[in-house]
């Protein structure tokens, strides 16, 4: 299917779909290359693999979109992963809440952490980066804390998220696609949306007629700590143990995955389609490298010089279109 | 105005509350001490937000207790300049010697020789300390470490098949030691064959996506070594039901979700450090120290191969 979108026959709407977006072109070039260099890359199963890894960055990742289309960043959402996880098992564990709430709790937390972003944001004047900064470390600790630095057992039912529909087809693959469809509908048919890229286009514009930014930026940032919390009780329902550790590190691969699927840190652009390429890009490439047992060194060498290439594609690409 | 002195009194609160829960100084030890006369001695842990560093606290304090000597803790809570001020709060103290749990092993250089300058013997347990000349490091042997899984997951799979590495964080001493030791330990039997070696860098969820991954370049494997029990439990979660039967796991660390796993049978084996031996150790050298006696550069405190036969030496614990 992707091999048959490099034949440059007619315009047809895949040939279309590449050149908007030069993100997808990476990704095909990248699976192509994979398919050549190794026997067990193109096969229904190493695909599914492949998705079941990326959706935790992509979950991530599409909250991040919002975030990072009004102009902000988000440098939180592993931590708050990581916490809202922790909140689900412990409070279905220590103090016996039924896990429908429990889940309510988690993504409660997350909301509120990113509802905190947003106030010392938009009420508080702090730099998105500082605000957010803070609350990676509050909420990383407040995991600790919680959970006495030890993992804790998910609940049974909750932890089905981790598992496939009937033996085959992988749970966090369809959480995924819905959070997709969720993140792309947000943002093209809701008022919450077309105000997002108003502010990142220009704030003041948007002030002036007449968006309310503030509370905007509340929806915004608490969003972003929605999808986090998600993510987290995806990423502890695949190991049926929620850890303190869990997600450090991913705010950044979910900022690469936004960035690589066309998004500018300066704000105003950025597609949920677009993230979810960015976010497959990073899952191809470090399932790649581990079938063909590339050293370990060499694998942050070979990940770094992908994303300067998929993004440097992406602007070569609008350059010359222009 | 008076937002700025809500903010203020809002900070206060908070350094007052966490400094509260944490308080360094724990004082233990002699009550009625004979043996040790007044030997003071200083620890400082780099957290003891971790099990394993409380159970090495506890493992000193025991020893401090039996030899009548005066060990004082305290937390750095992961803060290598917060351990500096500790070591030379103790250095003011008379500490006749100090025992520091490096936060970071370059980190603690400066705290060395801050007791250097006041001529208090200094020991570093668990972790060492470069750039530094210290009295004696006491810490477990990772290498040996690696030998021992290396042989465990031998006999486990009959000697021979197909087995792959999951290293923990590329440039790490504890992923290097380890590796080292499989390495050295698996070449004793040629017909085993280490297919393949991948960085999953100690994460239970890096160790389930980069096993689900490796499962497809090699599903013909019997044998699985994990540098700690974290990623050995996501490699066990990626075999699913092939965990325990047709591929053995052995993991490192012995921590309480690896004994479980052990317990339940998918985890084959895990090398299990011995932390309150390393607190004793450490205490027991201290006091060598403090009264003089010359230490050899290095203890090497053995670590254990922890399977089901063994298991309540371990939980019991």
């Amino acid at each position: 299917m992707p091999v048959s979108t490099n034949v440059l026959a007619g315009r047809s709407p895949a040939r279309n779909l590449l050149a908007e977006n030069g993100s997808l072109a990476a990704l095909v070039v990248l699976v192509v290359a994979l398919s050549l260099l190794s026997g067990d890359f193109l096969t229904v199963t190493n695909l599914l693999n492949v998705g079941v890894q990326a959706a935790v960055t992509a979950i991530l990742a599409f909250g991040s979109t919002f975030v990072i289309i009004t102009g902000g960043i988000d440098l939180s959402v592993g931590a708050v992963a990581a916490l809202s996880a922790i909140v689900l098992a412990w409070t279905a564990a220590d103090t016996g809440l039924p896990w429908p709430l429990a889940t309510l709790v988690a993504l409660a937390v997350g909301v509120g952490c990113g509802l905190v972003n947003a106030a010392l944001i938009a009420y508080g004047k702090l730099p998105p980066f500082i605000a957010t900064l803070a609350m990676l470390g509050v909420a990383r600790g407040l995991a600790l804390v919680v959970a006495q630095g030890s993992p804790i057992e998910m609940p049974e039912a909750v932890s089905h998220l981790g598992d496939t529909v009937g033996g085959y087809l992988p749970v966090p693959v369809l959480v995924m696609a819905l959070m997709g469809v969720v993140a792309a509908v947000l943002l093209n048919r809701t008022y919450a949306g077309r105000a997002m890229y108003a502010i990142g286009g220009n704030e003041e514009a948007a002030r002036l007629s007449g968006i309310a930014v503030s509370r905007q930026k509340l929806v915004t940032y608490a969003l972003s700590g929605a999808f986090a919390a998600v993510a987290g009780i995806v990423l502890a329902s695949r190991l049926a143990s929620a850890q303190p550790q869990a997600a450090s590190g991913y705010e950044l691969d979910a900022i690469a995955a936004v960035v690589i699927g066309g998004a500018s840190l300066s704000g105003g652009k950025g597609k949920a389609l677009g993230t979810l390429v960015g976010a497959l890009i990073l899952a191809v490439l470090r399932n790649g490298l581990n079938l063909l047992s590339v050293s370990a060194f060499w694998q942050q060498v070979v990940i770094g010089v992908v994303i300067a290439l998929a993004v440097l594609l992406d602007t070569l690409r609008r350059r010359s279109s222009r | 105005m008076r937002i700025h002195a809500l903010i203020a009194a809002g900070a206060a609160l908070t350094l007052g509350l966490t400094a509260c829960g944490s308080s360094g100084t724990s004082s233990s030890g002699s009550a009625g001490a004979a043996s040790g006369g007044d030997i003071k001695i200083g620890l400082s842990i780099s957290t003891l937000n971790n099990p394993y560093f409380v159970q090495l606290r506890n493992g000193a304090e025991a020893e401090a207790k039996k030899l009548g000597v005066t060990l004082t803790v305290t937390d750095a809570q992961n803060d290598a300049s917060q351990q500096v001020n500790q070591v030379q709060n103790f250095t003011s103290q008379n500490m006749k010697a100090i025992i520091i749990n490096p936060v970071d092993s370059d980190a603690a250089a400066p705290a060395v020789k801050i007791a250097e300058r006041s001529s208090i013997p200094m020991i570093a347990v668990d972790r060492g300390v470069n750039g530094a000349k210290i009295a004696q490091t006491v810490a477990s042997d990772n290498v040996a470490g690696g030998k021992l899984a290396a042989e465990q997951l031998a006999k486990e799979i009959g000697e021979k098949g197909e087995v792959v590495v999951l290293q923990g964080v590329p440039g790490t001493s504890a992923s290097r030691d380890r590796g080292q030791g499989f390495t050295e330990g698996i070449k004793a039997y040629p017909n085993i064959k280490v297919v393949a070696q991948q960085p999953a860098d100690f994460d239970r969820a890096k160790g389930l996506d980069v096993m689900t991954n490796l499962l497809q370049s090699h599903p013909g494997i019997s044998g699985v070594f994990a540098e700690n029990d974290e990623m050995a439990l996501g490699a066990i979660k990626a075999l699913g039901a092939k965990a325990g039967k047709e591929v053995k796991v052995a993991g490192f660390d012995g921590t309480p979700d690896g004994l479980k796993a052990i317990e339940a049978g998918t985890l084959a084996a895990s090398i299990a450090q011995q932390p309150a031996l390393l607190g004793q150790q450490a205490v027991q050298n201290a006091v060598k120290a403090a009264k003089g006696e010359q230490l050899q550069a290095t203890v090497n405190v053995p670590v254990k191969v922890a399977t089901k036969d063994n298991l309540s030496e371990f939980t019991g614990a």
